[in-house]
């Protein structure tokens, strides 16, 4: 029986892991602007300028 | 733009730009040279780069966040360009040695993107956006999830499981609800201090009691063996109810309710010193100084006019729709805008001590609005003394029969009967509402406008406008029928004056054929003479033409002779907002309209609402008299208004809306704003806050009689942590549900 805890151990690093991104993410900033990353990935870059 | 290869800005979209092509005079932005501005505005540097954020009000398409970021083309010593679309913000990272600050401020401008920078950049840093409440829910959420997943062994096998591997679940359990305990519950610790503090009973006072007692009670209980303890019903509350209120709380990032004059004002102007114009910043501006006002600029401080000729529009400040001339000697006020050429005015006063800005300090607007306890407040505390009162019989009961059982089922009382039920319906609730108004453009500060909204008892309106919208203007001729050449010669001559009611007219009777006016005279607030088309022509007021204003007056009448006959009049009315008589019609409270424009739209406004009260030529000091003689006397006031004549008697009312145009956020500190179109809907929109209420109250009564069945357990001392377990989180998703589908339908029903 003693695998359970393994395995509880596993699922609480990846719960963890997550819990940890999301932080990560809020404290980036992804959630202020959701318009302008969803369009500047749209835009083409000019190589040739000159 | 060709130059810089960034043409492709017109292949983005149909319509790129607004061509917001105003010409720029050309030391509009030298104030950004200044040391103590830059130091204010810029937010860090080191000995490269400068990084700074400037509000662009223009941006609105994804042409214009394109343009923006690929503003390095057009001036190298830019490095980055980082727009916020929401908050309409870029943040710019530029080299100081290779431009300046100066230079970016213009180069944005000459693209059409003019930065807004107002006195309110000045000293006071915006606080960055808490987002504590969104770290507290996802470790909410995580240990609640965890803690469910954990629990379910107890749940179906408690008899079968090995006391050793029980015993680890339970101590990860209280582990896992450790955080949620310390740092997600400090959300309702907080406010419940502060309501301890102030004396006054809210309803976050019995939830952190039936937090604090579902952990001591389960912390027994696991480390005495006795049970698993309640670690997943206390966890799942404080989830439900964290998402309840970052629901209600939601900020509308694009729009600020806190404006004051400062936000109105520019954060620098020209003060003439030995006959050169030196930047300076506002709040250093002193009494005796001269200062430069730039055409279509607006006046920072009171002043005596010493150069120039004044044509002052004073709309913003007292709500006059006419603008006013005034001659050299004159006292001109801060607020206005001049709107030809360019003036120098001697300052009197400080800008701080003008009369506009005095409004701002006066003691009744001082501090924060006090707040009205909410009705949740009031029910909570009826709840507590219930809940209390079960409790004290309880224990008697097991007092005498079972004194075992005092522990057990006293505690199971105080968590069953924790009113989060009622927290959760109110949050929701108004969660949902406050998004379903924002639908329908009415953007309302926080929940607490909900309920003062629903209480309103009289209801007073701005004119200009609010009733009427703004710049334009109905124009109708009265007289003998006009022929084409003197038609055309009218139009020729209004042409020829920069008076408001001239371009109107000019307008109203289109672009003129020939462009040659002789012997042209204009005499200032008369009227004006001239020839064209060989006709002699005398346009102006009753005075000046020598003919009789009509009887029954309705708006500013400009008389016209013709070859010394009289031909006729033009009557200039505002125009109201579409739908606003109907409006007015369907709503049942007593109604007041509060005008700083002169009486001459009386008897228009009478006709729309035979009932209301009407006052003519209020100052902005009248205006916030009146909404406190009013609140004496024990009304709720709603009042609705636009710009900064309002600004008083907005921030003093019990709701004050103001309205808004085309999106332009430039609105006066309030508790909601409204688009101006949507103000038809106004008796709508009070009526679905009063639903709120409704909605609140039934909720509540649909989740007691979850509370009932968990308390039939509790006061028998046997509630086992599943029976919690399933009566929580099913009261609360079925509240939600409920709470939703309650408001949707209502917002259907009521706001087509």
């Amino acid at each position: 029986m003693s695998v359970i805890f393994l395995l509880l151990g596993a699922s609480l690093s990846v719960a963890l892991f997550f819990l940890v991104a999301f932080i990560w993410s809020v404290k980036d900033g992804q959630y202020e602007d959701d318009y302008s990353p969803a369009h500047r990935m749209l835009f083409d870059e000019k190589i040739n300028n000159d | 733009m060709n130059e810089n290869g960034l043409c492709a800005y017109y292949e983005m979209n149909e319509r790129p730009g607004m061509a917001q092509r105003v010409p720029v005079r050309k030391d509009k932005f030298a104030f950004l040279e200044d040391d103590k501005v830059q130091q204010q505005l810029i937010h860090f540097q080191d000995h490269q780069q400068t990084h700074v954020t400037f509000y662009i009000p223009h941006i609105h398409c994804s042409s214009c966040l394109w343009l923006l970021e690929n503003l390095h083309h057009l001036d190298p010593g830019i490095q980055q360009v980082n727009v916020n679309f929401t908050r309409k913000e870029a943040r710019i990272i530029f080299h100081q040695q290779q431009t300046s600050l100066r230079k970016v401020a213009e180069t944005l401008t000459s693209i059409g993107y003019e930065p807004y920078i107002s006195l309110q950049d000045l000293g006071n840093k915006k606080p960055a956006v808490s987002r504590r409440l969104i770290y507290q829910l996802g470790v909410a959420g995580f240990c609640f999830a965890n803690i469910m997943l954990l629990s379910f062994p107890e749940y179906f096998s408690s008899d079968h499981m090995e006391t050793g591997m029980s015993q680890a679940f339970r101590y990860l359990n209280l582990a896992l609800s450790l955080p949620v305990f310390l740092f997600s519950a400090q959300a309702f610790y907080a406010s419940a201090w502060k309501g301890l503090k102030h004396g006054f009973l809210n309803i976050d006072i019995p939830i952190v009691l039936a937090i604090v007692v579902t952990f001591v009670r389960s912390l027994v209980d696991v480390l005495s063996g006795a049970g698993a303890g309640y670690f997943d019903s206390m966890t799942g509350i404080v989830l439900f109810m964290l998402i309840g209120r970052i629901l209600q709380d939601k900020t509308y990032q694009g729009l600020s309710f806190d404006r004051d004059y400062t936000a109105y004002f520019p954060i620098a102007v020209s003060v003439i010193k030995d006959n050169k114009e030196i930047p300076t910043v506002l709040p250093d501006v002193k009494a005796g100084d001269t200062l430069l006002v730039h055409h279509q600029e607006l006046v920072p401080a009171d002043g005596i006019l010493v150069k120039g000729k004044a044509m002052i529009d004073y709309s913003f400040v007292t709500g006059e729709s006419q603008p006013v001339t005034k001659n050299m000697g004159e006292l001109i006020y801060a607020g206005g805008r001049q709107l030809e050429g360019n003036i120098e005015i001697l300052t009197i006063r400080e800008v701080a001590q003008s009369y506009l800005t005095s409004l701002w300090n006066r003691d009744e607007l001082k501090g924060d609005k006090k707040q009205k306890a909410s009705f949740i407040h009031l029910a909570g505390q009826y709840f507590t003394w219930v809940v209390l009162c079960i409790a004290a019989i309880t224990t008697i009961y097991w007092g005498i029969f079972d004194p075992s059982k005092i522990w057990p089922a006293v505690t199971a009382i105080l968590i069953i009967a924790c009113p989060c039920a009622l927290l959760l319906a109110a949050s929701f609730t108004n969660g949902h509402i406050l998004r379903i108004l924002s639908r329908h453009h009415l953007y309302l500060r926080n929940a607490q406008a909900i309920e003062s909204l629903a209480t309103t008892t009289h209801i007073v309106f701005d004119k200009t406008g609010t009733l009427t919208s703004r710049g334009e203007a109905q124009v109708t001729w009265h007289g003998r029928p006009l022929s084409l050449p003197e038609k055309d010669a009218i139009a020729t001559l209004t042409g020829q004056s920069q008076h408001p009611a001239s371009k109107v007219i000019q307008s109203f009777l289109g672009q003129p054929f020939s462009s040659t006016v002789a012997h042209f005279t204009e005499q200032t607030g008369q009227g004006i003479e001239g020839t064209a088309h060989h006709l002699r022509i005398r346009i102006g007021n009753a005075g000046w033409t020598g003919m009789q204003d009509p009887a029954d007056q309705q708006g500013s009448i400009v008389h016209v002779k013709i070859n010394r006959q009289p031909a006729g009049y033009f009557c200039i009315r505002n125009s109201y907002r579409e739908g606003i008589e109907n409006m007015l019609q369907k709503l049942k409270y007593p109604l007041t309209v509060l005008s700083g424009d002169h009486a001459g739209e009386e008897r228009a406004l009478h006709a729309m609402m035979p009932d209301a009260t009407l006052h003519f030529r209020q100052q902005p000091d009248d205006k916030l008299n009146y909404i406190l003689h009013l609140q004496q006397q024990g009304k709720r006031v709603l009042m609705i208004g636009d710009g900064l004549n309002d600004a008083g008697a907005l921030k003093q009312s019990d709701t004050g809306i103001s309205l808004t145009e085309h999106n332009n956020n430039f609105t006066p500190a309030s508790d909601g704003i409204l688009e101006g179109s949507q103000l038809e809907k106004l008796p709508a929109f009070i009526r679905f806050c009063k639903m709120n209420k409704r909605i609140i109250l039934f909720s509540f009564a649909y989740s007691t009689i979850y509370n009932i069945t968990g308390l039939y357990f509790a006061v028998q001392g046997i509630l086992s942590p599943l029976t919690a377990a399933v009566l929580m989180p099913s009261s609360s998703i079925s509240l939600i549900l409920i709470t939703y589908g309650i408001s949707e339908w209502a917002g259907k029903r009521l706001l087509r």
